[in-house]
């Protein structure tokens, strides 16, 4: 960063802003205030430039025609690659999260995506992933960090499978997530995306923190009383009957290495 | 009192029975089971009890349950109304209204109707009027997404049922809109759209959607724009398709509810009722099953308020604005509410923070994060009962989700 101040982008926010996945913004902006460390954020509407030196770039969920239309716009700057080539943070959910990958369904058809993740989202003939989503980390995607358990909420149509290049971001206890080897999410450099509303920041503040610290370098811990507890309730609310057991998860982490190592 | 084919006699006995002993067992007011176990046994049970009624449908995101009030009043001065006056807006609801044995046989029928069965509801009633008020994000875990319900809505009006009716629709709201089919009679009125971020992009072609400083909208690709209307709400002034106007003084708070009324008096002119005349009948509603409420005694002045999704509440927020009292926020997310709280987070609850807040409900502890990040300094009370004892206190505003609105109610009711 040239200053001090973290640029924090929410990228088409009026297009992909349907599910709350603004509030992944706040989270960011605040957990920085917080430590007293400035940051700013900008709504960044693509059709209009798109910043290459912000900081952290997110995109949120929404629904099929803006999905289609924030990534027309999106694909005619190449701001955001070469800023994820400077090592620029992307944080992408659902709607985002299929943007940044190789292609995307619509309509009907299928459309290229920006190419940023080795991911491909397909169109589902069955029914619709919505509900809560608990997923384990997968320690080794995020270069060793101890996030705990991922919760958040999920609601999409589609399935993302990953490529070689991309690496799975958690593994799926409780829920869909990407639809393909049980896994959840996908991670690539810097760039990450996940199926998990909440919003995702907001449920997992240690995924926040992450994302900052590859921002900023480390960060002094913070505990919020409201958030701690909110972890407890929905996990409380997430490890009952419907979850699977610990053996599962090797299992689908196991998939995962076979097919890609 | 009519008399029917057997197997709908027999769902209707059964049907009463049903809602007599559930109002004895003291489960509710009763409102849909009755209608639930008729329509079990006679599938066509609203088909048949709504063959030959006039009937006048209400429907959108948010507004229904005041402007069915609103309309019911006016529609009064045309001759009788049974109306779903509690609320109970699904199928089931309607037949329970229906069942009714001492209903006139004449009387209109004036209803809400959830947005996701309003198409199957047209179907079955051939309404003679059906208003369109607004389409916004709510419980997105439970409804197709926005534009998928206003697409069934196009659907819907386009049957042979729907030859005869006349829309009443927001041309404000672009994808209400683009509900409309081409051909239906419609009447449009300027209700006004405070919650655009539902229609950033064109219905039609899919590009951006542009305000401009009268707030008209159109698209800046197509060229699609906000049809030319009769009615128009400017304010507190409706001006009327006939070229005149009418004020509108309303005893319940909001720029939403001028928007409800203006709507009501535009349909319910289609039966012929005079706009002044309409709007006299809206000024009587003070109470909307529960909403606008004095909840502590008419000598206090803090009031209940229903706020579910972001578009109501930018609405709420602007009425708590006017007397910024304490105010208790009671959250749930239950089915009814939508699953999935995240909605909460395009809310701006950071103008609550100069006033005393109180959490509570079965999610008090989701939106008390949202309030953490908002720096809105404020104290979760459970239970409900203790969260509202200190409300009394404070004469705070109360405004629930929908589930958490239904505790309240009943809290205040028993209280």
């Amino acid at each position: 960063m040239a200053d001090s101040t973290v640029t924090i982008a929410v990228l088409a926010p009026d297009l992909l802003g349907t599910y709350g996945d603004i509030g992944n913004a706040l989270v960011l902006e605040r957990r920085l205030a917080w430590r007293g460390l400035s940051a700013e954020v900008l709504g960044v509407n693509p059709g209009a430039g798109v910043p290459e030196t912000a900081d952290i770039y997110l995109l949120g969920g929404g629904e099929d025609a803006q999905q289609t239309l924030a990534t027309t716009e999106l694909v005619r700057s190449t701001a955001l690659g070469r800023a994820v080539d400077r090592g620029a943070v992307v944080f992408a959910v659902c709607a985002g999260f299929q943007i940044l990958g190789h292609r995307y369904p619509a309509a009907g058809t299928e459309r290229p995506g920006l190419g940023l993740l080795d991911v491909d989202s397909l169109r589902t003939t069955g029914s619709r992933a919505v509900g809560e989503l608990l997923a384990d980390p997968i320690a080794a995607s995020v270069g060793g960090a101890e996030l705990g358990p991922l919760t958040g909420f999920e609601n999409h149509a589609a399935r993302t499978r990953l490529g070689p290049a991309a690496r799975p971001l958690a593994a799926v206890v409780n829920g869909v997530g990407n639809g393909f080897d049980n896994l959840e999410g996908a991670v690539q450099g810097r760039v990450v995306g996940t199926y998990l509303h909440g919003p995702a920041l907001a449920r997992n503040p240690a995924l926040a923190d992450l994302l900052l610290s590859w921002a900023v370098g480390e960060l002094t811990p913070l505990a919020v009383d409201e958030v701690d507890q909110l972890r407890r309730e929905r996990l409380i609310g997430q490890t009952g009957a419907r979850a699977m057991k610990g053996r599962s998860r090797t299992r689908a982490w196991r998939n995962w290495q076979t097919r890609w190592t | 009192m009519r008399q029917f084919a057997p197997r709908l006699s027999v769902a209707l006995a059964v049907g009463r029975t049903a809602r007599r002993l559930s109002k004895l067992a003291g489960r509710g007011r009763g409102n849909v089971v009755g209608g639930h176990i008729a329509l079990g046994i006679e599938p066509k049970a609203l088909h048949i009890l709504a063959a030959g009624r006039p009937t006048l449908l209400v429907s959108g995101t948010n507004g229904k349950t005041t402007t069915t009030r609103f309309l019911a009043r006016a529609a009064a001065l045309a001759g009788p109304v049974v109306s779903n006056d509690d609320g109970a807006n699904l199928p089931r609801g309607l037949v329970s209204v229906l069942m009714d044995p001492h209903i006139e046989t004449s009387a209109r029928l004036v209803a809400e109707v959830d947005e996701r069965w309003l198409s199957a509801v047209v179907e079955a009633t051939r309404p003679e009027v059906v208003v369109l008020l607004n389409l916004s994000r709510d419980q997105l875990d439970r409804m197709e997404e926005v534009r998928g319900t206003a697409s069934r809505w196009r659907d819907g009006l386009s049957i042979d049922e729907a030859t005869r009716t006349t829309v009443v629709a927001n041309a404000d709201d672009p994808i209400v809109v683009a509900a409309v089919p081409e051909n239906a009679k419609t009447v449009w009125v300027g209700a006004g759209l405070r919650w655009r971020d539902d229609a950033a992009t064109c219905p039609w072609c899919g590009q951006r959607i542009a305000w401009d400083s009268d707030d008209r909208w159109r698209c800046v690709e197509c060229g699609r724009t906000r049809p030319t209307v009769s009615w128009q709400l400017d304010g507190a002034v409706l001006h009327t398709a006939g070229g005149g106007h009418v004020d509108l003084v309303l005893a319940v708070p909001g720029r939403h509810n001028l928007a409800n009324a203006a709507m009501a008096v535009a349909a319910a002119a289609q039966l012929g009722v005079a706009p002044a005349d309409a709007a006299r009948a809206c000024a009587t509603v003070e109470n909307v099953a529960g909403r606008y409420q004095h909840a502590w005694g008419p000598a206090h002045r803090g009031r209940v308020y229903l706020a579910k999704n972001p578009a109501g509440w930018i609405e709420t927020l602007d009425v708590l604005d006017a007397d910024r009292r304490p105010v208790v926020l009671a959250f749930n997310s239950n089915g009814p509410d939508g699953r999935d709280p995240s909605w909460i987070y395009d809310v701006a609850f950071e103008r609550l923070a100069d006033r005393r807040v109180i959490v509570t409900g079965e999610r008090a502890t989701d939106l008390s994060v949202r309030l953490r990040y908002a720096d809105v300094a404020h104290r979760v009370v459970t239970p409900l009962a203790a969260a509202l004892a200190e409300g009394r206190d404070v004469d705070a505003d109360v405004v629930a989700s929908y589930t958490a609105f239904g505790a309240v109610r009943h809290e205040l009711d028993d209280g």
